[in-house]
C-alpha cells in the first residue's frame, strides 16, 4: 500500500485517466439500530488502479458490500452513517463532495453491478428504455439515438438479437442474459472504475464462468479498474490482480493473487483456502472454519478473528494486529504473519 | 390479448342478466302499492288502476314482467314511468350530472390523495407524514352526510363561498365542494395506499440502481420509484368510479344535485320499479366495463402481466 496522493488524475494518449483511481482510506460506518450500534466498517482501507481487478473476498456480513455501497452513495441512511475515512476518486475525497458533484461521479466514474439484477432491474420498462436513459439524461440524446447506443450496449455485452430483445422487458430473460443487461447498463457511460457486486452469485455455475469471462474481458478492453466483491474463492482466482480479504469489517489480508494463493499471510485467509472443495481430496470431510462470523453489534477484543483461529494466543485477546506491510504488495493484519509467510 | 377482452365481454353477459333479474325482482319484493297516493286523498278508480296494471303488465308474474323489460330494453327502449315520461329521458338528464359530480370527485381523490401519500411515503414520521395520517383518518372515520353537512354550512351559510346548492345542471366549478364530499373517503384511502405503495418501493433495488446510475433525484422518484408505486392506486382510482356515482345519493341529497342518486331514491319511494332497475342497468354497465378497464390498465402498467 503507497501513500501517494494523486492531486492531478494522469491521463494516457487516448485521454483514459491511469494510475490510482479510487481509494478507501481508513473508512468507518456504523448502522444505528435499535439492538445498538453495529460497527460494519472498522478502518477498511483499499485502492483500486486504472486497468486493474481488485477482488474483496469476505463472508456474509463482512462488510464487502456495505463498503461498496458507501463508495456509491447508496447506503441506507438511516440505519448506515459514515462516522470516519475518506474515500478518494482521482484523488478527491467524494465524501466531502455535494450531492450533485456525488451524483455525477456514478455512472460515468464508478458504476456498480448488482448481485440480482431480476430485483436491480426495474420490472416495469424495459432494458432499452433502462439502458438508454443514462444517454438521455446525462448525454442529452434523443430517444432514437439512445436506443440505437442501447442496442450497441446489448452487442457489447453479447446478447444475441439485441435489436429485437431492446424492447423487452427483465422478466423476458434468463439469469445469465439479464445480469448482461446490467453489465451493459453499467458500462453505458463508459465508468472508470466498476464496482461488481457478487454479479454471479445468482446464477447457475455454468453461466457464472461466462459472466466472469466477459468482465474481465471489458475490463481490459476498457482499462477499467475493476472492483470484484465475492465471497467465492475460486471465481476469483483467474480474474484478479490483487485479493482484499475482509473480516469484521476490516481488511485482514491484502496481497497479490498468486502470492495469497500460494502462501496466505492470515488464518483466515488460510481457513478460506482450505475449506475449498478439491477434487483430488474425494472422500474426504470438506474442512470448515469453526464458529460463525461475529455479531457486528458485540465485536471480540483484540483481534476479532481470536475466537475461531486454530493458532489464537493470549496476545490475540487482548490487542488488535494492524494491517502491516509484509512486502511491496502484501500485508496481513495478524500478530504472527511474519511466521506464517516464513515457515514452509 | 384479443381474445382475453372478448371473453371478458362475454362473461359480463351473465353477470348482466344476474345482476338486473336480482334487482328487477327485489324492487318488486318490497311490499307496497305503486298506486297509493296517485290520485290525490283518494284511492285510485278502479278502472284507472286497471288501465295502468296491463299497460305495465303488473299481473304478470315478475319473470315475465322481467323478460317483457328485457326485451324492449335491448331495443334501446327504457319504457316509460307510471305517469308516462320516457325513462331514457329521465335518464339523460340524471346521469351527466351525476357523472360529472363522480369525475370531479375522483380528480381531487386522485390529485390530493396522490400528493399527500407521495410526499409522506417519501419523508415517512415527519410532521406532514402525521398530519396526512390524522386528517385522513378523521376523513374516514367521518360519515358523508356530517362532511356534506359541515363543508356546506361552512362554504355556503357561513363564509358565502359557495352556493349552498347546485344548479339544475351543475358546472365542475359548482360541483367542486360536493366532489370533494363525495371523494372525501376515497382520497384518505388513496393517500394511505400510496404512502404504504412509495414507502415500500422506495427501498426497492431497481431504485438503488437508478441512483447508482446517478440518474437525478426527482427522475429516480418521478419515473421509477412512482411508476412501479402507482399501480395499485390506479387500479383503486378505476374501480373507484363506479363506486361513486353509485354512492352519491347522499351528497346529491344534501347539495341538491339533479342526479342518480336522488331520481333512484324517489323513484325507490314512489315504487317507480322500471326508473330503478334502468338506473340500476346503466351503473352496472359502467361498473362491469370499468373493471375490465382496470385490468387491461393493469396489463399496460405492469409488463409482467399478460392476458392470453
Amino acid at each position: 500500500m503507497s501513500d501517494v496522493t494523486v492531486s492531478e488524475p494522469q491521463v494516457d494518449t487516448s485521454g483514459r485517466p491511469t494510475g490510482r483511481l479510487l481509494e478507501v482510506d481508513n473508512l468507518r460506518v456504523e448502522f444505528r439500530t435499535r439492538d445498538g450500534v453495529a460497527k460494519v466498517i472498522n478502518g477498511v482501507t483499499y485502492h483500486v488502479d486504472a486497468g486493474e481487478t481488485l477482488a474483496v473476498l469476505g463472508e456474509s456480513g463482512s462488510g464487502k458490500s456495505v463498503t461498496a455501497q458507501t463508495i456509491m452513495g447508496i447506503l441506507d441512511t438511516p440505519p448506515g452513517f459514515v462516522t470516519g475515512g475518506e474515500i478518494r476518486f482521482q484523488g478527491r475525497d467524494m465524501l466531502a463532495m455535494s450531492a450533485e458533484e456525488r451524483r455525477r461521479i456514478r455512472g460515468e466514474g464508478i458504476a456498480m453491478v448488482f448481485q440480482d439484477a431480476l430485483s436491480a432491474l426495474n420490472p416495469v420498462f424495459n432494458v432499452g428504455f433502462q439502458i438508454g436513459e443514462q444517454f438521455r439524461v446525462r448525454r442529452g440524446m434523443s430517444r432514437a439515438d439512445a436506443k440505437k447506443r442501447a442496442i450497441e450496449m446489448l452487442d457489447l455485452v453479447k446478447i444475441p438479437n439485441a435489436k429485437q430483445r431492446v424492447n423487452e422487458y427483465p422478466h423476458q430473460f434468463s439469469g445469465g442474459m439479464r445480469q448482461r443487461v446490467m453489465i451493459a447498463m453499467s458500462l453505458a457511460l463508459d465508468p472508470q472504475v466498476l464496482i461488481a457486486d457478487e454479479p454471479t452469485t445468482a446464477l447457475d455455475v455454468t453461466v457464472q464462468a461466462q459472466i466472469m469471462d466477459l468482465l474481465a474481458e471489458l475490463q481490459r478492453e476498457r482499462q477499467m479498474g475493476l472492483i470484484l466483491i465475492t465471497h467465492d474463492l475460486g471465481v476469483v482466482a483467474d480474474v484478479a490482480d490483487r485479493i482484499a480479504v475482509m473480516y469484521a469489517g476490516r481488511i485482514v489480508e491484502e496481497a497479490d493473487v498468486h502470492e495469497l494463493y500460494a502462501k496466505p499471510a492470515h488464518p483466515y485467509t488460510i481457513g478460506l483456502l482450505e475449506s475449498i472443495p478439491r477434487i483430488d481430496e474425494k472422500g474426504q470431510q470438506l474442512r470448515t472454519i469453526r464458529g460463525l462470523p461475529p455479531s457486528l453489534l458485540k465485536i471480540p477484543s483484540g483481534c476479532p478473528f481470536h475466537p475461531r483461529c486454530p493458532m489464537a494466543q493470549p496476545v490475540c485477546v487482548e490487542k488488535v494486529p494492524p494491517l502491516l506491510q509484509l512486502g511491496p504488495t502484501r500485508a496481513s493484519a495478524c500478530h504472527f504473519a511474519e511466521e506464517l509467510v516464513s515457515r514452509d | 390479448m384479443g381474445r382475453y377482452v372478448l371473453r371478458r365481454l362475454l362473461q359480463l353477459i351473465p353477470v348482466f342478466f344476474g345482476t338486473t333479474f336480482l334487482i328487477y325482482y327485489l324492487v318488486w319484493a318490497v311490499p307496497g302499492d305503486p298506486f297509493a297516493g296517485k290520485c290525490g286523498d283518494r284511492r285510485c278508480p278502479d278502472s284507472y288502476i286497471q288501465f295502468m296494471t296491463e299497460k305495465y303488465h303488473l299481473d304478470d308474474p315478475i319473470w315475465m314482467q322481467y323478460g317483457t323489460y328485457m326485451k324492449n330494453l335491448l331495443q334501446g327502449d327504457f319504457g316509460q314511468n307510471f305517469s308516462g315520461r320516457d325513462i331514457s329521458d329521465i335518464l339523460i338528464t340524471a346521469y351527466p350530472n351525476t357523472l360529472k359530480l363522480a369525475l370531479v370527485a375522483l380528480a381531487i381523490e386522485a390529485l390530493i390523495g396522490l400528493t399527500a401519500g407521495v410526499l409522506t411515503g417519501l419523508r415517512r414520521n415527519g410532521f406532514l407524514d402525521n398530519l396526512v395520517l390524522v386528517s385522513t383518518l378523521f376523513l374516514i372515520a367521518l360519515p358523508t352526510f356530517v362532511t356534506g353537512f359541515v363543508l356546506q354550512y361552512l362554504f355556503g351559510v357561513q363564509w358565502k363561498i359557495i352556493n349552498p346548492t347546485v344548479s339544475n345542471s351543475p358546472t365542475f366549478a359548482e360541483l367542486l365542494v360536493p366532489g370533494f364530499v363525495l371523494g372525501s373517503i376515497s382520497m384518505a384511502y388513496i393517500a394511505r395506499l400510496a404512502r404504504t405503495s412509495i414507502a415500500e418501493n422506495r427501498r426497492a433495488d431497481y431504485v438503488r440502481t437508478a441512483i447508482a446510475k446517478g440518474l437525478p433525484q426527482r427522475r429516480v422518484v418521478g419515473v421509477h420509484l412512482l411508476r412501479n408505486s402507482l399501480i395499485p392506486v390506479v387500479t383503486y382510482l378505476g374501480t373507484d368510479l363506479g363506486a361513486l356515482m353509485g354512492g352519491a345519493i347522499i351528497t346529491e341529497g344534501i347539495f341538491g344535485i339533479n342526479g342518480i342518486g336522488r331520481t333512484v331514491y324517489r323513484s325507490i319511494v314512489t315504487k317507480e320499479g322500471a326508473v330503478v332497475v334502468s338506473i340500476v342497468v346503466v351503473l352496472v354497465l359502467v361498473y362491469l366495463l370499468m373493471n375490465l378497464l382496470v385490468d387491461l390498465l393493469y396489463a399496460a402498467l405492469d409488463p409482467r402481466i399478460r392476458y392470453e
